[in-house]
């Protein structure tokens, strides 16, 4: 090589030696990197691949359709409804999520309560998942979004499904309605679809008693998404299972009826089928809006709603307990035949001695002699002081339960009171005092501690007119299951007994009782009845010596609460109504409610109109007609 | 080839023999790899010519191009332009600096006509040019004389000063490893070299307390433990990671990826390309992409033995090494073997000033490949 000098050739040389130096070092950078992939891609090759997998797929819980609440002929009470609403992505939210709450609420109204929900919610869910800032928009705000949208940064129009109470009011104390799941019912509840934002459950009523029907199950999406967590594409989608529907045994008619009926007084009424116990009307008055729950009650409203003394949010047709007054009478008189004392007869003198107490009759100068169709037409409070004085407190407590009083019916609406029927063992054990002879006569005509509900009061005129323990039932058909409805067994009561009584409540109505100024005159739908009336104070001795004060003079919450218990028509009872008139005993309202409300029934007669329950054919079938979804 | 005698002895080519003299092989290689790299960059668009995909074919025609313009260049022509470039290079890198505009959080760029241009990446070219002509001169007796040592790490310090000034660590990181593995190439003493290693030992934790930026310092750490912060600086890293394990065996087919076009990767299109091509072509693909590339560096290393002059060994060599650091740093990095320092992959990632340095790179190759019998005095200035 002599083209080399010496000097070149040990440079050469040199270069040639350190070249194959940097040469084995760099195979081995590449066989550390061959081998990093083979670690990567080989050995821990699956345990990526899920990863990616998780990275990209995500899981969107689809919430199903509510199931409808019906009445008996198919009227929706409770139904969904287009929701037109506002969602955020917090993710895709680029200015931030206030100043995006900021831009809506340029177009829409917004309140900084719901500013505070949205942040709330935002907070304590995934930055991707979707969260509600205002629903229920009507078209024009909807279209006034769309409309904006291109300047609105993580902000998605939608169209829902909201509930839907079209019968507002009416049906309140019934239905009860649906809101937004709180952290409590997500701690307590293994269903995904309670942590879905904006997700609304039963929360009183039907709606909560049977929520986990109505409510279905939830459907999934897997969806692609990106690092932002936008959805690229459906991968796959389980449509989830729609709510099934719950029908009512309610006549949508009638209950509207009652309820319009019932007015502005704090009051509450409840008509059965006097043979099967289906429940046909039951209202309470006043009710609430359940639709204003549905799309976020204000705090105005809600404290509206809290301080009302008419107490609307109290269902008083089975949450309010109270004293029955002389409705009470027609299980003592029951009692009474059954224990040998139908041929009693008392002369009433307006009271009756026991000990040194005097226990007044209503009527201050008497009604003299008294048999027990008299006593019952007449109310006469000697008679059946007597009466109590002869069974005593344990069988006169027996028949009260035995006539459904004094325990919850189990009905299908939650809150309701079981009322209270006094014992003498239960005094013993409360106050450690003896059951007196006094508590006796005084819960002989419905007073002392006795408690009972409109509910129970409404069965006892059901048990009354059919002779049988019918219980209150206000389903037919929940989801697929016909709810079973026995023929209620025999009461044990004689016939004479019931005949008896009957014939006595007949006579309140139609043989110059007290109630016959409202007696239903068309001929074939007379009612019989009885009239009540609920002490809720206190009358002194000072004040019987000098006259019991009217109730109109009284302030309207110490008046006398007035109660009335019918069936109709008198001679082949179908239709049992009770109806209690908070404090309104004058006039007795109570009476003319009950009148004009069976009237309505017996003419428009729902028990004689074909009913629209699905057949147990209709719901055997694979769920055809309901894929409503 | 056979058929024809040995045309580069004769010492004066014409074109027509230089362009014969072309190792065309070599240049369908790097078209082979710049072709895996367009497939990249259409997958991670979605299946999409725009933006990427395009604009990097256009780039890579005209790369071909420069490659053989400088193939056909002399040698010594090279050697004469060899500081020029390097002052040129260095004022460039200057005037980032001072009047850089920013892009990506670091001023890295200067606009030069319609042109972006990145300085530093001509820089890595133009250092190997100027440090081959001055180790040319020097016997290797004379490298690891204290005055020759004094002006090469001179040449190489300065530059990577401005460089990590801007800061783009990856950068320095490179003109650094090119500049020292010449002056150890051009057979810097072992006396100079054992101790220097003991002195970076020291300078390392020195570095950290006062060179380093915080979000540099923040790569290293999250480097050292990825998943102390997922979501945050250590996306990147466990994301390329999935990506690339996702891949398994045989990936998961050409467009078929994931993480890359649901935006999970951060930089799918520059520096994190390889990730996506691992991704969707698996073990298979990617060792026979790193394949390829070494087959690049082995044609690389010969070219450079085969040289007649040291310094058309010495650039022969150091655009080699330059181009393997690149693969050496873009890989181990994407891979979460060292932390994430910014280095695209040559030829694969999106990006006009690499893919035009590398291709001139490939281009100074060539040209000592075609100029191979070309000697050179030890004190030549070239022949321009």
């Amino acid at each position: 090589m002599p083209l080399f000098d010496g000097k070149d050739k040990s440079r050469y040389t040199s270069f040639t030696r350190r070249s194959l130096m940097l040469t084995g070092g760099m195979t081995g950078v590449f066989t550390v990197l061959a081998g990093r992939l083979y670690q990567l891609q080989i050995l821990n090759g699956d345990q990526y691949r899920t990863e990616a997998e998780d990275n990209r797929v995500s899981q969107r819980l689809i919430a199903p359709p509510r199931g409808r609440i019906l009445d008996r002929f198919g009227v929706e009470l409770a139904s969904n409804r287009r929701n037109y609403r506002v969602l955020i992505v917090a993710e895709q939210a680029t200015e931030g999520v206030a100043a995006a709450l900021d831009d809506i609420a340029k177009i829409i109204l917004l309140s900084d309560a719901q500013k505070k929900r949205v942040l709330h919610d935002i907070a304590n869910n995934k930055k991707f998942v979707p969260v509600p800032v205002a629903e229920n928009l009507s078209w024009e705000e909807f279209a006034r979004i769309n409309m904006h949208l291109p300047y609105l940064s993580g902000i998605q129009p939608d169209v829902g499904e909201t509930r839907d109470y079209p019968y507002g009011t009416q049906l309140s104390h019934i239905l009860g309605y649906v809101a937004a799941a709180g952290p409590e019912d997500v701690r307590n509840s293994d269903d995904p679809l309670l942590s879905l934002p904006g997700f609304r459950i039963g929360k009183r009523g039907i709606e909560k008693t049977y929520d986990r029907i109505v409510r279905g199950e939830a459907g999934d999406s897997r969806v692609e998404v990106n690092a932002y967590g936008r959805v690229i594409r459906e991968l796959s989608r389980d449509a989830g299972v729609p709510g099934q529907d719950v029908w009512l045994t309610i006549d949508r008619e009638l209950q509207s009826f009652a309820d319009q009926r019932l007015g502005v007084e704090s009051a509450a009424l409840v008509v059965l089928d006097a043979q099967s116990g289906d429940v046909l009307a039951l209202s309470s008055t006043p009710g609430y809006d359940p639709n204003l729950f549905n799309v976020g009650i204000s705090q105005d409203q809600w404290k509206a709603l809290n301080t009302d003394d008419h107490k609307p949010l109290v269902n008083k047709a089975l949450s309010g307990a109270y004293p029955p007054g002389s409705t009470f009478k027609m299980a003592m008189a029951l009692a009474a035949v059954q224990n040998g004392l139908s041929d009693l007869h008392v002369v009433c003198t307006g009271g009756l001695v026991i000990g040194n107490h005097e226990f007044h009759c209503w009527k201050h100068g008497g009604h003299g002699g008294v048999d027990l169709q008299r006593g019952i037409a007449q109310s006469c409070d000697v008679f059946f002081y007597e009466v109590a004085r002869r069974l005593g407190i344990d069988k006169m407590a027996a028949a009260a339960r035995a006539m459904g009083l004094g325990a919850a019916s189990g009905i299908e609406i939650p809150g309701e009171s079981s009322g209270f029927i006094p014992s003498a063992a239960w005094k013993e054990a409360r106050f450690g005092i003896p059951w007196q002879m006094g508590e006796t006569l005084v819960t002989g005509i419905g007073q002392g501690y006795v408690l009972v509900t409109p509910l129970q009061l409404a069965t006892l005129a059901a048990r009354i007119a059919s002779g049988r323990a019918v219980t209150p039932r206000i389903t037919h058909t929940v989801g697929t299951t016909a709810q079973p409805r026995p023929l209620a067994e025999k009461l044990p009561f004689s016939d004479d007994a019931f005949a008896a009584v009957r014939a006595g409540m007949d006579a309140v109505c139609n043989g110059g009782g007290t109630a016959s100024r409202w007696r239903i005159a068309e001929p074939g739908m007379e009612m019989a009845g009885k009239t009540g009336t609920a002490q809720v104070r206190k009358i002194s001795k000072e004040e019987h010596a000098s006259g019991v004060k009217k109730n109109a003079s009284l302030p309207w919450n110490l008046r006398d609460h007035g109660l009335f218990i019918a069936f109709a028509p008198v001679a082949a009872p179908r239709y049992a109504a009770a109806c209690i008139v908070e404090h309104g005993s004058d006039g007795h309202p109570q009476v003319q409610m009950v009148h004009d409300v069976l009237l309505f029934a017996q003419k428009r007669d729902p028990l004689k109109l074909r009913t629209a329950y699905p057949s147990n054919a209709a719901l055997a079938a694979p769920d055809a007609e309901r894929g409503r979804g | 080839m056979t058929t024809r005698p040995y045309a580069a002895a004769r010492r004066r080519l014409s074109l027509v023999d230089k362009l014969y003299e072309v190792n065309w092989g070599l240049v369908l290689l790097i078209a082979i790899i710049a072709t895996a790299g367009f497939a990249t960059l259409y997958s991670v668009a979605g299946g999409h010519f725009s933006p990427w995909a395009s604009p990097q074919i256009l780039r890579f025609m005209v790369g071909v191009v420069i490659l053989v313009v400088a193939a056909l260049v002399d040698v010594r022509v090279w050697l004469s332009l060899a500081y020029p470039a390097y002052l040129a290079s260095l004022i460039l890198l200057i005037a980032v600096v001072v009047a850089g505009h920013v892009g990506l959080g670091a001023q890295r760029w200067i606009t030069l006509g319609p042109l972006g241009l990145q300085p530093s990446e001509f820089m890595k070219i133009s250092l190997v040019l100027a440090l081959a002509r001055f180790l040319h001169g020097k016997s290797v007796e004379e490298v690891s004389k204290p005055l020759n040592l004094l002006i090469a790490l001179a040449m190489i310090g300065i530059p990577a000063i401005f460089v990590v000034l801007q800061p783009n660590l990856g950068t320095t990181l490179i003109i650094v490893a090119d500049g020292v593995s010449l002056l150890f190439l051009a057979g810097l003493s072992w006396w100079v070299i054992l101790p220097a290693l003991g002195a970076v030992a020291v300078a390392v934790p020195t570095a950290w307390q006062f060179v380093l930026h915080d979000y540099q310092k923040r790569r290293v750490l999250t480097f050292l433990d990825p998943e102390s912060d997922a979501l945050g600086a250590g996306w990147n890293i466990t994301q390329a990671k999935i990506a690339i394990g996702s891949g398994g065996v045989a990936g998961k087919g050409f467009l078929q990826g994931t993480q890359s076009r649901l935006n999970f990767l951060p930089e799918k299109q520059t520096d994190f390309a390889i990730t996506n091509f691992g991704e969707e072509f698996g073990f298979v693909g990617s060792v026979a992409l790193l394949i390829l590339m070494a087959v690049v560096i082995g044609y690389g290393i010969q070219i450079a033995m085969a040289a007649r002059s040291q310094f058309a060994r010495l650039l022969a060599m150091g655009v080699t090494l330059n181009f393997f650091f690149y693969i050496m740093i873009n890989a181990a990095m994407v891979m979460g073997l060292i932390p994430v320092v910014g280095i695209p992959m040559p030829l694969i990632s999106y990006g006009g000033s690499a893919m035009l340095t590398v291709m001139f790179g490939f281009g100074l190759l060539m040209s000592v490949h075609v100029h191979r019998q070309v000697e050179i005095p030890r004190h030549s200035g070239g022949i321009v």
